[in-house]
């Protein structure tokens, strides 16, 4: 660990690699493929009354307050290869055991709460007067939704994406009660650190590994901040 | 046509309103609480009454009995709110349209350029609303709901939230978009001089209830003596005629049978017929005929009636040939005046006093 400044300190082991890419593609996809999802519950926990309002808000919120191996176990149960679903869904093709999209569907759940709080909020902060506008200009509740609710609630969109993508980064306990720990296929950078610490001599790896999390966790927020910033200054409200 | 007869409670407040209209500006006229703006978002869709129905050219907008209610997005009834509510997203030139996008393809009648033209919005086009000022946004809210193209125009106290200045700027424009927009307006406001300027017709509100639906100069001077007008927004309306055209100072002499009005500013061609509203406090009254003063516009009448409020009395003075002028005086200058009923006296109200919003012209 002397030397860790250095250039060859650098040089990543292909394992190592995999796992940073693997991590990367994981988070990508858990973002994206919640991100309707997060908008869609964000929105009608914000500004629609339907019955069982409370009992959504509570399940979507579950994930939080849970510890994640027990997230990751009720998901082995719902989607693995015994689970309630898990052989239905293998029939169609779908399988997530043991697979990088059972660790995204981990991920993805794990960053729901943060990205959908993130989002209600900022959909909550809308003048409802400017919907009533849109109302009466003819916009049905849709249009209204897509012309005036989302792009004034996208720097809260922005805001609630980067926090998932950092968990399901960071996501470790749920992954690997679900997915387990298998190099090439759901060892993340997390997984890849845990592991690196439990063998003699893989300090040096989790080290390595350690500093490029930080690095990638750092952009991403820089990342919001610049994008954000720029969606404040086009609604005219930077400072 | 618009026909409203709709009843709605809300807390401990409970509304129940009826009126009908034709072309031209209704105006809703009350104190705040009176229930206007709650009886415009139920035309506007915005509230489900408990009962009733409101009708727009014989169509129904919501029929409680019938089950009907129309949605907002479906009445296309334009409404302009008290500060204008723009998209601060979009441009001034995306907000003009937002509307029009969605009016059905065959009925888009009124044009955009005609709209910016009339408003005065043409150099704002590109801007952001979060630039513009009061006035601008206010104008270009008016220009977004009438770009939707709507059977029947609201606004909410329009003017309400500017000052002195951008309000004698912006009643000229809605004056125009009704004379050139040709489509009913409803108005809401609690200011007698807009009233009197713009609307046809009025319907007087109080506490959730219809006081008198009828022409302006009637409703001000039948409820200029009623406790629920205030000292300062009792008035009355006279109609005169254009003496002189040519106006030495911008300055304009119009003719009443009992005498003779000074405006400042225009009130249209020699003989056509002007309203003008004076303030019951703007009155000063003489027993002799004025000289060597300065208030210019000099009425004669008849003392009719006189009522009393603490210290302060109202006079009402009967005029020939139109309706009664109010002037409140104190109890101690009618004492000393002795002025009682059947007493012969001389108004004077300073032509300064009226501001353009009292000017109305009636037929031009």
């Amino acid at each position: 660990m002397k030397d860790f400044l250095s250039a060859a300190f650098f040089d990543l082991s292909p394992a190592e690699w995999t796992a940073i890419r693997l991590s990367l593609k994981i988070a990508t996809v858990a973002t994206l493929a919640s991100l309707p999802f997060g908008i869609v519950t964000a929105y009608a926990l914000a500004r629609c009354q339907f019955p069982g309002k409370t009992l959504v808000n509570g399940v979507v919120h579950l994930p939080l307050v849970l510890p994640p191996v027990v997230t990751g176990f009720v998901l082995l149960m719902l989607l693995g290869r015994k689970g309630v679903f898990g052989p239905y869904l293998a029939e169609l093709g779908i399988v997530f055991s043991f697979r990088w999209t059972g660790a995204a569907v981990a991920c993805a759940v794990m960053g729901f709460p943060l990205m959908v709080r993130a989002m209600r909020l900022s959909f909550e902060a809308i003048d409802r007067r400017l919907e009533l506008a849109s109302a009466t200009l003819g916009a049905n509740r849709i249009w209204t939704f897509l012309l005036v609710n989302l792009p004034l609630a996208v720097p809260g969109i922005i805001v609630g994406a980067i926090l998932a993508f950092a968990k399901a980064l960071g996501e470790f306990g749920a992954t690997i009660t679900f997915v387990s720990n298998i190099p090439g296929e759901t060892q993340t950078i997390s997984a890849a650190i845990y592991s690196y610490t439990q063998v003699p001599g893989g300090d040096e790896s989790a080290m390595r590994l350690t500093i490029i999390a930080v690095f990638i966790a750092l952009s991403a927020l820089v990342a919001s901040e610049i994008i954000q910033w720029r969606a404040q200054k086009r609604l005219g409200r930077a400072e | 046509m618009i026909e409203v007869d709709v009843r709605l409670k809300v807390g401990s407040f409970s509304l129940d309103v009826a009126f009908a209209n034709g072309a031209g500006v209704t105006a809703l006229f009350g104190q705040s609480g009176s229930g206007k703006s709650l009886t415009l978002g139920i035309i506007a869709g915005l509230s489900k009454p408990d009962e009733g129905y409101v009708r727009l050219d014989g169509e129904a907008l919501v029929d409680v009995a019938s089950n009907i209610f129309v949605p907002a997005s479906r009445r296309r009834v334009g409404l302009v709110f008290q500060d204008a509510n723009l998209f601060p997203h979009l441009s001034v030139k995306q907000n003009l349209l937002y509307g029009r996008w969605f009016a059905p393809r065959g009925e888009r009648r009124v044009d955009f350029d005609a709209v910016v033209e009339t408003l005065g919005i043409g150099e704002l086009i590109s801007r952001s609303p979060t630039g513009l000022s009061g006035g601008e946004r206010q104008r270009v809210a008016i220009g977004r709901a009438l770009l939707s193209c709507p059977r029947l125009l609201l606004l909410d106290e329009p003017l309400a939230a500017l000052d002195m200045q951008r309000k004698l700027e912006i009643l000229p424009l809605i004056e125009r978009v009704r004379d050139e927009f040709d489509v009913p307006i409803v108005y809401v406001t609690h200011a007698v001089e807009e009233v009197a300027r713009l609307a046809s017709s009025v319907v007087v509100m109080d506490g959730g209830r219809v006081k008198f639906v009828g022409e302006p100069t009637d409703a001000f001077n039948r409820l200029a003596n009623s406790p629920s007008m205030n000292r300062f927004d009792r008035s009355s309306v006279l109609t005169a005629s254009v003496d002189d055209a040519s106006a030495t100072y911008g300055l304009m002499k119009l003719r009443h049978p009992s005498g003779t009005i000074w405006i400042n500013g225009s009130a249209g061609q020699a003989g056509s017929l002007a309203r003008v509203i004076v303030k019951a406090t703007d009155v000063v009254l003489s027993l002799v005929p004025p000289q060597e003063i300065s208030a210019r516009s000099v009425l004669w009448g008849r003392v009719a009636n006189i009522q009393f409020e603490g210290p302060i009395a109202t006079v009402e003075i009967e005029l020939k040939d139109d309706g009664p002028l109010l002037a409140t005086i104190t109890r101690g200058a009618l004492e000393d005046l002795s002025l009682k009923k059947g007493s012969h006296v001389y108004a004077l109200f300073k032509t300064a006093a009226l501001d353009e919003r009292s000017i109305g012209v009636v037929n031009a």
